[in-house]
């Protein structure tokens, strides 16, 4: 399977506003969120503050707040929103026929 | 069986244009076609339905009893015949013969054709579980399916319709007017999600129960029963609900049996061009057998665009198909409900969020850059072509911006587009307060008399004082009438929302408020979904009023009470098992010792509370962990919850040569009583065997210090950020009255602080005086108290880490996929 995605599992399998992880070897996990509207993204598991593992935070609109500090990311950019600053790397995310794909190349970028 | 092409009728030289398929799409593509050139083609229609062209988002009125099928036909006899169009009905098209261009139909009719148009619509999806072929179980596309549909529900009975989407729940409405009692299931936890937020789509949930519809969400069905005929469905929770008719409509999927036995290139669809070519070019395809750059249809509207550019192309005007966004309605009377566009926000979006709790309205406008991207109407509608043209349009709202939510007649009615000087244009009859009756004449002379802030004025005339809708037109009066001189009142729970804490308390109780999305809706949230601020505070709030009742959401939950460790710096987790007043044994210890080894844990230490801490553990290793612990018999140590933490004691009479009375044994009794309640924020409590307080009691959410004559019983202690030693609460005479006196004093605690208030601020805000007027003068009252605290406990002292070793949540423990650069999936 080369393809330019990466095919990771139903949509279904991602609880609404929650989250689940794609681990990659030797890299940082991916992780993937679902939002309350079903919408599908996925961001490098860390955080730009102090590398906290943005899966577990909680999603709210279209954001995700650190566990660590609090800090809200955006799951669409990955910038931090409000008055913090900094940026976590967006992995394309894709659906098709209720699967989820996400980017290949980001994928392999963050196990670099 | 090989017959002979039928040859063209003499002398008819043009171009022969088969069209399979006599749906919408199929006979819409026609019409465009006569119209820009109605000479050109001679064409044939075949359709499998024995029918003329009828509407088939009709279908849903005729089984309301709305509509008769007269009604609903789109083209009949006489259009094909003044168009010299043949119609083959009731004949579906079983094969195309690409290389001799024919197609052949069931009956065995050989038609040539020069140019071919597929126009198959969809199959319905028949979700794959035993039973889904039984007599009573059909699906929800054609007349053939109403007047099955109107058979079952004239010998009455019951009806489960499987999917709650827009087709589900317009077959539930026809069914149900019909006389049948109707079970939705939806196996989404809201209804409609792909075109409806979590709010509307929980009004609508109310809306349809409120008709008499039980909705069950997040069901899955199992397996449908029945002996030669469907008698009931069954869930994969076992629950099994009785059935004359089971209507399946979970989704639907292109046609494309046909197509791809033809050889034509077909994905999810028929993979068409901009001109609604395949990839032979002398066949077309329209409508929702297609896919077109990826997507597929399931709605009319981009049916019409493709139709126009299948017609361009085919007389040689080639224009290309757009896809452009599309709206959504509920055909459902008195049920309006609208969405268009992407309501997803994201980045840079702003939701504009209107609700009315009194009529039941929920509006959410998504504007990005200035532009409106997606609408979402619940109960009032009138707006939704206006949002969802100029989102089609692209149109700048920057300059109505504030007025947008309010619709098109006040945004656009000049002036009146400041929202100031429409309420300063506000008669003094004016009703400013639904709920409560009050006029702006009112509001604004109790401002005059005093009322200088939202809380004075909701206090004094009770304006927006209860579903808070009108809170923005109070602060509006308050700013005309006062100008700078507004005081800022108590602080709201979160930008959310214009209400405090006790307030939305109060109110979810007095409303017998059930879920987060009903309070959001009841209080006029102004999120969608509101923050990390509030979902916890409300998630809470509900537990406490509903025990037992109320489904607790997950992802409301801060992290460390979803896994139910305490998260590091590093991600991994420390995870602390419960030590029954500090008690130990050799058992647990081994366990322990043998936990940290097999897991390789990098530390185990004695903590603050009088137990061991693990930590560094994987969070794919935490069931594991559990498990080994859960076997030596130990439980979570809810080290990371709002809840009860600890219970510190010292040995006490026992062995202490000063001891007064048996600590260890109390704090045990009290850890066992208390284990596993959720509260506003942590609790920690202690029993000290004498004065000399060896287990710090004066320093604990509530301490017990042991005396020759009974028990001092200390409240509101904290040894955190802010030291602060206890209050005497009382002293009483025995064991049992102490345990009493905890259960009550918890209960309290549980009921009337905030949300992430420990007792120590809260004891100093409401005073200790209060606290002991609740507690002491009146047996009764605390005794209904501490049963309210038992009665909640029935329900919460069960071990989560033993449900996550039985399985549940197993899932959020274990990545999605893993991924290896070299290897690829795994
Ligand atoms: C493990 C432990 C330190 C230790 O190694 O001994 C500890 C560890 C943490 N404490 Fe503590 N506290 C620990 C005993 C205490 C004590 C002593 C006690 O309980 O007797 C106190 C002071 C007493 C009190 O609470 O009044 C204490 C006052 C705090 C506070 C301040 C609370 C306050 O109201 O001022 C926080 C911050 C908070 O809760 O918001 C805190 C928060 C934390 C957190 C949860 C920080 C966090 O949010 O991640 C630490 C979690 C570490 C972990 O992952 O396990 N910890 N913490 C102790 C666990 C006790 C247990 O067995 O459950
Ligand atoms: C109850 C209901 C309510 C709906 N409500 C709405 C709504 O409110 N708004 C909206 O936008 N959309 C709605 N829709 C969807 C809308 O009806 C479809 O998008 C539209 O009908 C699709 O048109 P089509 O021509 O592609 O398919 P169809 O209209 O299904 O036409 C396809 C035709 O091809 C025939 N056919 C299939 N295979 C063959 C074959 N081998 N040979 C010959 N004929 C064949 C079929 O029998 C059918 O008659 C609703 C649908 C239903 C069922
Ligand atoms: S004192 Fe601070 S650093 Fe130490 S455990 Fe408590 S919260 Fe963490
Ligand atoms: S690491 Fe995410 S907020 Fe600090």
């Amino acid at each position: 399977m080369t393809g330019e995605w990466l095919d990771i599992g139903w949509v279904a399998e991602i609880p609404v506003r929650g989250s689940r992880t794609v681990q990659v070897e030797g890299g940082d996990d991916i992780a993937v969120f679902r939002t309350g509207e079903n919408r599908v993204f996925a961001l490098l598991d860390r955080c730009p503050h102090k590398h906290g593992r943005l899966s577990q935070g909680i999603v709210h609109g279209g954001a995700v707040a650190c566990p660590l500090h609090n800090w809200r990311i955006s799951l669409t950019t990955g910038e931090a929103l409000g008055e913090d600053k900094g940026c976590t790397p967006v992995v394309p995310v894709k659906i098709s026929g209720g699967r989820v794909l996400i980017c290949r190349a980001s994928t392999l970028k963050a196990a670099a | 069986m090989k017959h002979e092409p039928i040859p063209s009728p003499a002398g008819d030289t043009r171009e022969h244009l088969i069209v399979i398929g006599n749906g919408m799409a199929g006979c819409r593509a026609v019409e465009e076609l006569l119209a820009r050139d109605a000479g050109r083609y001679r064409v044939t229609i075949v359709g499998a339905e024995p029918l003329v062209n009828y509407n088939r988002i009709m279908l849903s009125p005729v089984l309301a009893g709305e509509k008769t099928f007269d009604d609903i036909v789109l083209n009949g006899l006489d259009w094909y015949a003044d168009n010299a169009i043949t119609l083959l009905s009731g004949d579906p098209v079983v094969a195309i013969d690409r290389a001799a261009r024919t197609v052949t139909s069931r009956s065995g009719l050989t038609l040539a054709y020069d140019r071919l148009l597929i126009a198959t619509g969809s199959d319905p999806f028949m979700i794959p579980v035993p039973g889904n072929d039984l007599p009573g179980v059909i699906s929800f596309r054609d007349m053939n399916d109403v007047d099955v549909m109107l058979a079952a529900a004239s010998r009455g009975g019951s009806a489960v319709v499987i999917g709650g989407g827009l087709l589900g729940l317009e077959a539930a409405h026809g069914l149900t007017l019909r006389g049948m009692k109707v079970t939705v299931l939806h196996i989404m936890p809201t209804l409609m999600e792909r075109q409806l937020d979590e709010a509307a789509g929980w009004l609508l949930k109310t809306a349809l129960e409120a008709r008499g519809q039980t909705i069950l969400t997040g069901a899955d069905t199992a397996e449908i029963v029945g002996a030669g005929r469907v008698a009931a469905v069954r869930l994969k929770d076992g629950t099994a609900i009785p059935a004359d008719l089971v209507v399946m409509a979970v989704g639907i999927r292109p046609a494309v049996a046909l197509a791809r036995a033809a050889g034509l290139d077909v994905g999810r669809g028929i993979r068409v061009d901009d001109h609604m070519v395949t990839s032979d070019p002398a066949i077309l395809a329209v409508g929702e057998c297609v896919e077109h750059d990826g997507q597929v249809y399931g709605l009319v509207a981009p049916l019409w665009d493709m139709c126009r550019a299948l017609a361009d192309g085919l007389v040689g005007a080639p224009s290309g198909y757009r896809p452009a966004p599309t709206s959504t309605k509920l055909k459902v009377a008195g049920l309006d409900v609208f969405s268009a566009g992407d309501f997803s926000g994201g980045d840079g979006a702003e939701d504009i969020v209107l609700r009315d709790a009194s009529r039941g309205i929920y509006k959410r406008v998504v504007v990005k850059d200035d532009r409106i991207v997606g609408a979402v109407l619940y109960g009032d509608t009138a707006d939704g072509n206006w949002y969802f043209d100029l989102l089609r349009k692209g149109e700048s709202v920057g300059d109505i911006r504030d007025a947008l939510i309010f619709g098109q007649a006040f945004a656009r009615g000049g002036a009146a587009a400041d929202p100031k000087a429409a309420v300063a244009a506000l008669s003094d009859t004016a009703e400013i307060c639904g709920c409560n009756g009050v006029t702006k004449g009112q509001v604004v002379s109790c401002i005059a008399r005093g009322a200088h802030s939202l809380d004075a004025v909701r206090a004094t005339c009770k304006a927006s004082a209860s579903c808070g809708s009108c809170t923005g037109l109070v602060e509006t009066l308050l700013a005309l009438t006062l100008g700078d001189e507004v005081e800022a009142g108590a602080k709201t729970m979160c930008k959310c929302t214009s209400f405090g804490h006790d307030d939305v308390r109060r109110e979810i109780v007095a409303q017998d408020m059930r879920s987060i999305p009903e309070v959001m809706q009841k209080l006029h949230w102004s999120t969608p979904d509101g923050c990390s601020s509030c979902r916890p505070a409300l998630n809470y709030y509900l537990l406490c009023a509903l025990p037992g009742d109320y489904v607790d959401d997950q992802q409301s939950r801060f992290v460390n009470e979803r896994m139910h460790a305490n998260i590091q710096k590093d991600g991994t987790y420390s995870v602390v098992p419960r030590m029954w007043g500090g008690i130990t044994s050799p058992k647990e210890l081994r366990a322990i010792a043998d936990v940290v080894e097999k897991f390789n844990a990098p530390m185990v230490k004695v903590t603050g509370g009088q137990r061991l801490d693990i930590f560094g553990i994987r969070k794919e290793d935490l069931p594991a962990v559990w498990a080994d612990l859960n076997a030596a018999g130990m439980v979570s140590g809810h080290a990371y919850g709002k809840s009860l933490r600890t219970v510190k004691t010292c040995v006490g009479s026992e062995w202490c040569r000063f001891g007064t009375q048996d600590s260890t044994g109390l704090g045990v009794k009290l850890e066992r009583a208390t284990w596993g309640s959720w509260m506003p924020h942590k609790f920690k409590i202690a029993v000290s065997g004498c004065p000399r307080n060896c287990a710090e009691a004066t320093i604990k959410d509530f301490g017990v210090v042991c005396v020759d004559s009974g028990y001092e019983l200390h409240v509101g202690g904290n040894g955190g950020i802010k030291v602060r030693a206890t209050d005497l609460l009382c002293k009483v005479a025995t064991e049992a009255e102490a345990m009493e006196m905890c259960a009550a004093f918890i209960q309290l605690y549980r009921e009337e602080a905030r949300y992430l208030e420990r007792t120590a601020p809260w004891i100093e805000r409401v005073g200790l005086a209060y606290i002991q007027s609740r507690l002491l003068p009146d047996d009764d009252a605390r005794a209904a108290l501490a049963h309210r605290f038992f009665h909640s406990q029935s329900f919460s002292q069960e071990d989560p880490w033993a449900a996550r070793v039985a399985g549940e949540e197993r899932e959020i423990h274990a990545p999605m996929a893993r991924f290896q650069p070299v290897g690829e999936m795994a």
